[in-house]
């Protein structure tokens, strides 16, 4: 390990880390948005759900540099955009189905218990179905982030950067092993702290469901 | 549309289907690439996994090794092989597979985990009346695991073989920026020289062969598992996953 490569380029760490995490929040935020507006719409129009689901199941085989190829004749290589259609792509395929499933454990009685108590279907799903549902979607949360930031770093081929870069571009093509652990480790403690990062929030979203012992 | 029409005319062109770097022979060396480390780990993670599951020891193994396999990029994992096993490898005169090689150890590791995860919860989650009743008739314990465990934990398994092998053949296709060959070539070379054609027929290979290993090894599931667990047990079918997720995106 060259420890003083590492002091001397800071800079240049801390900017494909930056990417790295730019290219991973667009895609999780609005991978999370169309998710979310594609879930209501499948659960009103149950007919939608099995070819959906089909669709995702397909494109869910199909590994991400091919994604990403398959975009750069249109879109260009070193264009975000070819990035994100794939990545925002692959965080529909996991968020929806755990959108799905989140609101479909919401038990029977519950929801009766809703409609009983006078709640309009809009009162009942944002305060009693999603709360119900929220572990669930965190969880698709946690796992669509975390991959994500592993899919990010093959971005890099497309020349987009990231911790990518320092992997193959600063690392492996100058034979220079300290640039490729570098941008390795840098993308393994991302993962670990957007994983932590979603427990955090999920604890602060259900108060009711931390163990009372501490009152 | 035009562009279209050149990449028909590229996966039409003979040229292309001929010789070592023909989408023959590229076809073979993914497979050869993909096949070594499925066969591998499977022959590591299920006889570790089914122990694990029928013991009930190292549990927590399984659990953070699934987690931290997850964290770990495929590319992260291939440059890091690569770097540290070439100079060894040439060195002991394998320098003409020297790429390969480093690949297909990495790829060992990225398989192991979900074929691991998949073969102890499989047995783990095998009802204990089941184990009991064996146990009751008098068979030893290799033949409860054999006959009780591994044959109605067999469908949880062979998912955990599915989601390794198709992963496995998306990181082979990774390989090719670590200067092997396999499919990913006509991507990484055409991105290379801005051969547009080759980049998308390369992704259209990539695809088929990726859906095709999904499909076959959907096939192998319907015809393995005994007809008397095949009924309504969901819980089964859905790949085992720490957390609530869908099956894996891979590479």
């Amino acid at each position: 390990m060259d420890w003083s490569w590492i002091a001397r380029n800071l800079d240049e760490i801390g900017q494909r880390t930056l990417e790295h995490v730019l290219l991973t929040v667009i895609a999780v935020v609005i991978g999370f948005a169309i998710s979310f507006a594609l879930a209501l719409l499948i659960r009103n129009h149950r007919w939608l759900h099995a070819p959906v689901v089909g669709v995702s199941g397909v494109l869910y085989a199909i590994p991400s540099l091919a994604l990403f190829a398959f975009l750069v004749p249109f879109t260009g290589i070193q264009n975000p955009l070819t990035a994100e259609i794939a990545l925002v792509s692959y965080t529909i395929l996991i968020l929806l189905r755990n959108i799905l499933a989140g609101l479909e454990a919401v038990p029977r009685d519950v929801l009766e218990a809703a409609d009983g108590m006078g709640y309009t279907p809009s009162q009942r799903l944002w305060r009693v179905e999603l709360p119900v549902a929220l572990p669930v979607i965190v969880a698709g949360l946690r796992i669509a982030t975390v991959t994500i930031i592993g899919l990010v770093t093959v971005t890099a081929l497309i020349g987009l950067g990231g911790l990518g870069y320092l992997i193959v571009d600063v690392g492996y093509r100058r034979f220079f092993l300290t640039a490729t652990i570098v941008g390795s480790v840098g993308a393994v403690l991302l993962a670990v702290l957007a994983d932590r990062a979603f427990v955090v929030l999920q604890r602060t979203l259900t108060p009711w469901a931390r163990p009372r012992a501490e009152g | 549309m035009e562009f279209f029409g050149e990449v028909i005319a590229w996966l039409t062109d003979a040229a292309n289907w001929t010789g070592s770097d023909g989408v023959p022979a590229r076809v073979g060396e993914h497979l050869v690439l993909s096949v070594i480390p499925l066969v591998v780990a499977v022959s590591i993670a299920v006889p570790l996994g089914a122990w694990i599951g029928h013991t009930g020891r190292g549990a927590n193994l399984v659990i953070n090794v699934a987690n931290v396999g997850r964290a770990i990029p495929s590319l992260a994992i291939l440059a890091v092989a690569t770097m540290l096993l070439q100079a060894f490898l040439v060195d002991i005169g394998l320098r003409s597979v020297a790429s390969e090689i480093a690949t297909i150890i990495a790829m060992i590791a990225l398989a192991i985990p979900p074929i691991l995860t998949n073969t102890y919860v499989g047995i783990n989650e095998v009802d204990n009346d089941l184990v009991e009743a064996g146990r009751g008739m008098g068979m030893r314990e290799d033949q409860i695991l054999r006959r009780i465990e591994l044959a109605v934990g067999l469908p949880v398994i062979l998912v955990g073989i599915r989601t390794a092998a198709v992963q496995v053949v998306a990181t082979a296709t990774l390989g090719a920026v670590f200067a092997t060959g396999g499919l990913g070539r006509f991507i990484i070379d055409g991105i290379a020289q801005r051969g547009y054609d080759e980049v998308f027929a390369g992704a259209l290979l990539v695809a088929a062969l990726s859906i095709l290993t999904e499909l076959v090894f959907e096939l192998i599931e319907r015809r393995a598992v005994s007809s008397g667990i095949r009924g309504p047990a969901p819980a089964l079918r859905e790949p085992a996953q720490t957390g609530t997720g869908g099956g894996e995106v891979v590479a």
